[in-house]
């Protein structure tokens, strides 16, 4: 048995002129959640689309399960939330859940299980279209959950909530991912993948721009050194840790951004630099370790940020 | 096999459940009501003012209204009325999986495209031969309480008639229905598929027809299309004396519309099959 779950190799998907993959290759193992991350447009979904065989690659190719992608033998192993949850708006919840039941070869226990799953079992007989968002989202999630399959895919399931559809969205997440499933998550929602993911593969224009855990991608934790006046800290930083070690940034904005400096090394090196800061007379106003928010990373790669979602803090 | 089964398992479900569906089925089976039974019924008691009863003699029109002429009275409507609306439904069925995005989730299952298209089709398939079954069995009804009413023998059609009539509305409603379920894969839309659907089947036939006679060879193209092909089958069942139905033809021999209607409704459903197979889905 293989612990490879999704590979794609070189796949790429254009429409026109417009390349909207360019040469993706990514790996998902076993039992991971795996965060797809890009801002919107960034081809995240069409990435998605090409693996569950929805949509044919132009080129490159893509194994799901050691099979290649829409294959019954694949499909009959995936769950999947591709953008947007999409049912029959004339039937209840549980009936289109029955419907996908049929197609997949479920029976009606499985059907009351999933809406359980995802808190819909008392709201099961209402008719879909007159569900809110987030539960025509969650009713998507549940549809993906049945059969038990071996991978999830959901795309963006959080996309359109309120903050509490999202906090319930999220706990939901959490609640998959800890049965052990394969999960690929795709978002454009950094606190989303922090949270939740062990991997991350980050897209942008169609490039797949790197794949690596978060702490990977966050890197090594960081001294933030607030001191007065900062010439002198600045120099006494660099002889303390090395020239290329220190780095001027903008302080937070509710200092009123207020320009600081960034250390990058081990922490250990916090109470000699304060020793000599205070020895040579300077104001030290904080001292703290910090790590790099993904955002910092993801703006680092592509210059683009990416949306936080409301009330989300850093 | 099994996942046509389980396919066809679950559009039983669905579509039985779409009150769209129960709407068409509805209508058709009001039109059959209106136009055999109920308008010449309507003629035959008042006796004047309709332009069929100053043509039938009055005894022609009880007959046609009698158990006996149900097999060819049953399928006069559907070359026109009941092929647009059988169109109407598989432009709906197939159609409406884009827009709302089913088709994805469908897809995203188990079974293959093909299999799922397959087990739509077989749906639809069912819907028509039970469709035309339930009519016979309505029209049957109807006409065998005219007959006690008016003190008529009830008189029932030969097993071979009624056969014969059963095969011809499944063969024309089959057809149009895979029309709508092609138009409905080509346009990814019910609207679109729904309305230039009904265009070409309730207007441009017709006036290609027309123009048939002005430019030559055009005819040989008119004379086999879908509709012309559908008219003249139920045509060669032998119209109701002395009645002049819109839509049906006598253009065509039996056989040959039996040939074409098979060819194009093979057609349909093996293109709308490939294009489902091969497409994209957004």
């Amino acid at each position: 048995m293989t612990d490879t779950i999704v590979s794609t190799d070189g796949l790429s998907k254009r429409y026109g002129d417009r390349l909207a993959v360019d040469s993706v290759s990514l790996t998902v193992r076993r039992g991971e959640v795996y965060g797809f991350l890009g801002p919107n447009g960034a081809g995240k979904t069409t990435t998605l689309r090409m693996v569950l065989g929805l949509v044919r690659p132009t080129s490159g190719r893509a194994t799901v399960l050691g099979e290649p992608p829409g294959t019954p033998a694949a499909v009959a192993r995936v769950g999947a939330l591709v953008e947007g949850p999409g049912f029959y708006p004339y039937l209840s919840g549980r009936d289109n859940l029955r419907v996908m039941a049929r197609y997949r070869g479920a029976d009606d226990r499985a059907v009351d299980a999933v809406l359980d799953r995802v808190d819909l079992g008392a709201r099961g007989r209402d008719r879909y279209s007159r569900y809110s968002l987030g539960m025509k989202q969650r009713l998507g999630v549940a549809a993906a959950l049945l059969g038990d399959p071996d991978l999830l895919v959901l795309d963006e399931p959080t996309n359109g909530l309120d903050p509490a559809g999202m906090a319930d969205m999220r706990a939901l997440l959490v609640d998959v991912a800890a049965g052990g499933q394969t999960v690929v998550l795709s978002s454009h929602l950094l606190t989303e993948v922090q949270e939740v993911c062990d991997r991350v593969g980050v897209i942008a224009d169609g490039r797949l721009l790197t794949e690596g855990t978060v702490a990977e991608l966050r890197g090594a934790t960081a001294v933030l050194l607030r001191a007065r006046p900062l010439d002198r800290a600045l120099a006494i930083a660099m002889r303390v840790s090395g020239d290329d070690a220190v780095e001027i940034i903008r302080g937070p904005e509710h200092d009123g951004g207020e320009e600081a400096l960034r250390v990058h090394a081990d922490p250990d090196v916090i109470p000699q630099l304060t020793r000599e800061l205070v020895a040579e007379g300077v104001d030290v106003l904080e001292v703290t370790t910090v790590e790099r928010s993904l955002e910092e990373v993801f703006l680092a790669m592509t210059g683009t940020p990416v949306a936080q979602p409301v009330g989300s803090i850093r | 096999m099994t996942g046509l089964l389980a396919g066809v398992r679950a559009e039983l479900l669905r579509l039985r459940r779409w009150p769209a569906v129960w709407v068409l089925i509805g209508v058709w089976f009001a039109l059959d009501l209106a136009f055999v039974y109920v308008f010449n019924y309507t003629a035959y008691r008042t006796g004047n003012g309709s332009a069929v009863a100053d043509a039938v003699p009055r005894t022609q029109l009880l007959a046609n209204l009698m158990p006996g002429a149900v097999p060819v009275a049953a399928v006069q409507g559907t070359p026109l009325f009941g092929g647009a609306i059988l169109m109407i439904l598989g432009a709906l069925t197939v159609g409406s999986g884009f827009g709302w995005g089913t088709w994805k989730t469908v897809l995203t299952q188990g079974p293959g495209r093909g299999t799922a298209f397959g087990g739509t089709l077989v749906v639809l398939a069912l819907t028509v031969v039970g469709l035309v079954l339930a009519t016979f069995a309505l029209d049957l009804g109807v006409a065998s309480v005219l007959a006690v009413v008016e003190h008529q023998p009830v008189a029932f059609p030969s097993i071979a008639e009624l056969a014969r009539g059963w095969g011809t509305g499944s063969l024309v409603l089959g057809m149009w229905a895979a029309a709508g379920v092609l138009i409905g894969v080509l346009t990814r839309s019910p609207a679109i598929a729904v309305g230039l659907g009904l265009v070409w089947a309730l207007v441009v036939e017709n006036l290609l027809r027309g123009v048939s006679s002005l430019i030559s060879g055009l005819a040989v193209v008119t004379d086999h299309l879908p509709g012309t092909a559908a008219g003249s089958l139920v045509g060669a069942l032998g119209e109701n004396p002395g009645e002049s139905t819109p839509g049906v033809q006598t253009i065509l021999a039996g056989g040959t519309a039996i040939g074409f209607l098979l060819g194009y409704l093979v057609l349909f459903a093996t293109v709308g099959l490939a294009l489902m197979r091969r497409r994209d889905l957004q």
